[in-house]
């Protein structure tokens, strides 16, 4: 199991993936957005996506879980 | 000259308008959003008005706001600034139609520049060099291959109504041209609410270097040297310098002479920046686009020339003369411009919170352009610019020392900075030798 958390305080833009999907390593999973910048977060490992913590126009801070990947 | 004046706008560049506007006896007025109330620009205003909660839409770039502001505080100018409502032409006809003064250049040349596929074509007609591209926005991905295959790989794909490196992507084949195209449109729509897409051919070893103009009250177009903004992260500018280390004098006759050019094909007036590819390679250089306002980095043309940009601006908007005799300016010495993010210094990735300590340098040759002070909270609204360390030295090798020093006393604790990458980038010898191009920060980061 590999959890992908947030490096910084951001508004979350774009949900690229879904729960339940096949990802793999270096997927882009959702694209945050700070200070006029967009970041993607990817997936660090593959495997099932198995939980999506954050919906598009949330806000993010430093080490908020994102998504768990199995 | 102009009575009042309000600044649309927020952080370092408000302040140093301001700064201006008061030097010289106008009412100075800001505005600010919920985010800014304790931002230094608003105290240092004669008069600060509240436009709205945090986010761009509903403050800075809410143009009702911005009126409304103006009618209540009787100002009789408006200065946009960079960014936000600086190149919208509408919000310039806006501010003219309420008989205000407009401490820009007209609509009409904001318009012509702002669409840079309209821009590369008029810049060929009046003889300005331009790389191979395309001459008509490029709609879907398929038009894109074919264009890129008669314009020769590799190519860069961008917004035709874009700006600050949003969207923009270089591609050195077919292979990946589809997805380049399909992001840039989707963040074309998105940033600047216009899809079109042009496509230009990509020069790989180029310098980034442009020429700042002043269109006058008289029609005359005057061009005050260059800068060179090569050194960029994801397209976007974080050191200059002038003169251009990769410039000769040849070649900079023919730069300024084209920026005028340029500057005259639209009827420009006030300060512009007209942005060239320099290749290296082949000792020439292309036209990129024009930024009709005030640049973030006119502070090393103003150390340089010894001239204030935002009076001339204020003169030009009152229809006065300039301060300086247009034919008798020589730049001296070197200047650098050092911009400091509130950023990670090695990924570059964003880092806002509350600034806990704020110690600026100073020094002889040494000019700070200050957003913020200790206590203020950068938040992730805005763009990370915190503050330009300027300096100027006699030449480029004591604008470097000094430059050195200043950073190295520079402190400022709760977010991080970039101070340790620009520490890296004056120790490292390609910066140095002054030989270097847009590639350097990936160079330093591989």
């Amino acid at each position: 199991m590999a959890e992908v958390r947030a490096e910084m305080v951001a508004n979350v833009w774009k949900v690229v993936a879904a729960e339940g999907e096949e990802v793999s390593d270096g997927d882009t999973l959702v694209i945050l957005e700070s200070m006029k910048m967009e970041i993607p977060v990817l997936a660090e490992g593959s495997g099932t996506l198995a939980r999506l913590h954050v919906a598009e126009g949330d806000v993010v801070q430093e080490g908020d879980l994102i998504a768990v990947i199995e | 000259m102009l009575n009042s004046v309000l600044v649309a706008n927020r952080g370092e560049i408000a302040r140093r308008i301001l700064a201006t506007a008061r030097r010289l006896g106008i009412r100075a007025v800001a505005v600010y959003s919920e985010a800014d109330a304790d931002l230094p620009f608003v105290a240092e205003a004669d008069e600060a008005v509240p436009i709205g909660p945090p986010p761009p839409g509903q403050s800075y770039l809410d143009s009702g706001a911005v009126l409304a502001a103006a009618r209540r505080t009787g100002a009789a100018a408006i200065h946009p600034g960079y960014g936000f409502l600086a190149e919208n032409p509408g919000f310039a006809r806006q501010v003219l139609a309420e008989g205000l003064i407009w401490v820009g250049p007209p609509p009409e040349a904001i318009e012509q520049m702002g669409d840079k596929i309209n821009a590369r074509n008029l810049m060929a007609r009046v003889g300005v060099p331009v790389s191979a591209g395309t001459t008509e926005p490029v709609t879907t991905a398929a038009a894109a291959v074919a264009e890129a295959a008669r314009i020769g790989y590799p190519v860069m794909v961008k917004a035709a109504a874009g700006g600050g490196g949003i969207g923009m992507s270089a591609v050195t084949g077919p292979d990946g041209l589809a997805a380049a195209f399909e992001t840039a449109r989707t963040r074309a729509e998105r940033f600047f609410g216009d899809p079109a897409i042009l496509l230009e051919r990509y020069v790989e070893r180029a310098r980034h270097v442009e020429v700042q103009i002043l269109g006058l009250a008289d029609d005359r177009v005057v061009a005050l040297g260059e800068r060179d903004c090569s050194v960029q992260r994801r397209h976007q500018k974080v050191a200059e310098e002038t003169p251009s280390p990769g410039v000769g004098e040849a070649l900079r006759g023919r730069m300024l002479a084209a920026a005028v050019r340029a500057g005259e094909a639209v009827g420009y007036r006030g300060a512009g920046t007209v942005e060239c590819l320099v290749d290296t390679d082949a000792g020439d250089f292309i036209f990129l686009e024009m930024n009709t306002r005030l640049q973030v980095e006119h502070p090393v043309t103003e150390l340089v020339t010894g001239i204030d940009l935002v009076e001339q601006q204020f003169r030009i908007a009152a229809g006065e003369p300039v301060s300086f005799a247009p034919d008798q300016v020589r730049p001296r010495g070197h200047a650098v411009e050092l911009r400091v993010y509130a950023e990670d210094p090695v990924r570059f990735l964003p880092s806002p919170g509350t600034i806990t300590q704020w110690e600026e340098p100073t020094g002889p040759g040494v000019r700070v352009d200050a957003g913020y002070k200790a206590g203020n909270r950068v938040t992730t609204f805005y763009d990370p610019l915190l503050a330009k360390l300027c300096v100027h030295g006699r030449d480029r090798d004591e604008a470097l020392a000094r430059a050195r020093e200043a950073v190295a006393a520079f402190r400022i604790t709760g977010p991080r900075t970039n101070l340790p990458f620009h520490a890296e980038l004056l120790a490292s010898a390609e910066f140095r030798s002054g030989d270097y191009d847009t590639s350097i920060i990936a160079r330093l980061r591989s």
